[in-house]
């Protein structure tokens, strides 16, 4: 049987790019459609994903899996070779509690440092700081959150690593510098440098002009309300 | 070797009770450890330094934090009685959709519930029973979201059933009217043993939120 296996997903976004990047780490070939995300969602979208109508979404043999955690964990349990999940069921756990650290308190918190009004900015970005520590130390020695090669938990932390470095270059911000965060910060490094994460990250000079609007435009509409 | 089974926990927590749930189903037998959250302890402190929340499972010394990643970790350790999880992938993700629906809807609506007045409450409120609504609605003609036994999302949802009273008196409205199958549901849930134990009474409940409200000048 052939499989079928779709993204629904935006070139530019940290949470689609983690459905793909799994998906090039398993070798799967799929069929990618870049959905207009700020202009018009296609039918399509709405129909696989009524509840939260956003990307990714991930299509396998017609069935749709939402959330870009969900799919992530579909993906490992699915393609079960180049697992990016360890085995163990304690060390399973930890990576998850690392995986939802990062995507409810480290990513929010550095994005919000970005994009928040001055007098509110060094709160945030202290905030944001104490969130990198703690992210700096689950890297424990290690290359990778993974170990030796790539884990679940780096895929979520490429929008830390990769997205949110992006944006700071843009603010003119410096948190992920590698004089205040060394480890996390060659983890960054070494990460990019995956032949599979470079081929598959959308470009910076492509992106850097695309944050740039989108945050020229959040400050606009702002500035008027 | 003897199991090692610790539960730091705080009893109205709807968190909490996700953990006793799954602890039960599978027929665990484990020291509960109620904490004072004013005054947490050093054991907490040491065993979840990130957060510093409870539920924290100990599990031969070793902690594992996160209600729905404690309910994984129970469910994949102790496999062999009572599977949460379904073991296609497919439908797990589906369980695991409405599980991180529940999380990311359910509690900070129904806080906003019992915290707010007037028109914020008037949005919370019609908000909450929308969300209850599509639960609901994803429930259709099953006995419980996993299907004929006790689920990962049943686990994940049915906490907050202890707090429906709690809601109704402070946003005055009544859930059952507005959604008879998911109380329907959730007095089903209520029979099995593992859930009635791990729920406290929906008037302790209210009693405490109105401790609350005291508390943090809440009218």
């Amino acid at each position: 049987m052939g499989e079928e296996v779709k993204v629904f997903g935006y070139w530019a976004s940290p949470y689609s790019y983690r459905a793909e990047l799994a998906l090039k780490l398993k070798g799967v070939s799929y069929e990618y459609i870049n959905e207009d995300i700020f202009g018009n969602k296609s039918d399509l979208l709405l129909k696989y994903n009524p509840v939260h109508k956003k990307v990714p979404v991930l299509l396998h043999n017609g069935k749709p899996i939402v959330e870009s955690l969900v799919i992530l964990e579909y993906v490992e349990e699915t393609w079960k070779h180049n697992p990016y999940l360890p085995q163990d069921p304690y060390d399973k756990a930890t990576a998850r509690f690392w995986i939802k650290f990062i995507d409810e308190k480290c990513f929010p918190t550095l994005w919000l440092a970005a994009w928040s009004a001055e007098n509110e900015r060094e709160k945030v970005t202290n905030e944001a700081c104490e969130y990198l520590k703690t992210l700096e130390s689950a890297l424990n020695g290690k290359k990778f959150f993974g170990g030796e090669t790539i884990g679940m938990v780096d895929i979520v932390a490429s929008s830390v690593g990769y997205f949110i470095r992006v944006t700071q270059e843009i603010m003119g911000q410096n948190l992920l510098s590698a004089d205040k965060f060394p480890q996390l910060f060659q983890w960054s490094e070494d990460f990019a440098n995956c032949s599979i994460v470079k081929e598959s990250l959308p470009p910076r000079d492509k992106l850097l002009p695309f944050v740039k609007g989108l945050i020229a435009k959040y400050q606009q509409d702002n500035a008027k309300a | 070797m003897a199991e090692e089974v610790v539960l730091l926990d705080f009893r109205p927590s709807p968190f909490g009770m996700r953990s006793r749930i799954a602890l039960a189903e599978k027929g665990i037998k484990y020291e509960y450890k109620e904490e004072d959250l004013r005054n947490k302890s050093a054991l907490l402190l040491q065993m979840n330094p990130v957060h510093k929340k409870i539920p924290v499972l100990i599990h031969n010394g070793k902690p594992v934090c996160e209600s729905l990643i404690q309910v994984q970790y129970i469910d994949e350790v102790w496999h062999d009685k009572a599977p949460l999880l379904p073991s296609d992938p497919y439908q797990k993700a589906t369980a695991r959709f409405w599980a991180d629906y529940v999380d990311k809807k359910i509690y900070d609506l129904g806080s906003r519930v019992w915290k707010t007045k007037g028109e914020e409450q008037a949005t919370a409120k019609k908000e909450f029973i929308e969300t209850l609504k599509l639960m609901e609605k994803e429930l259709g003609d099953k006995p419980y979201f996993g299907g004929e036994s006790l689920g990962y999302v049943d686990v994940a949802f049915i906490p907050f059933y202890s707090w429906f009273y709690a809601y109704e008196k402070c946003g005055n409205f009544s859930i059952e009217a507005e959604c008879p199958k998911l109380i329907a549901w959730a007095k089903r849930c209520m029979q099995k043993e593992s859930v009635a134990k791990s729920l406290p009474d929906q008037q302790k409940v209210y009693d405490f939120i109105l401790e609350m409200k005291k508390r943090f000048g809440i009218e």
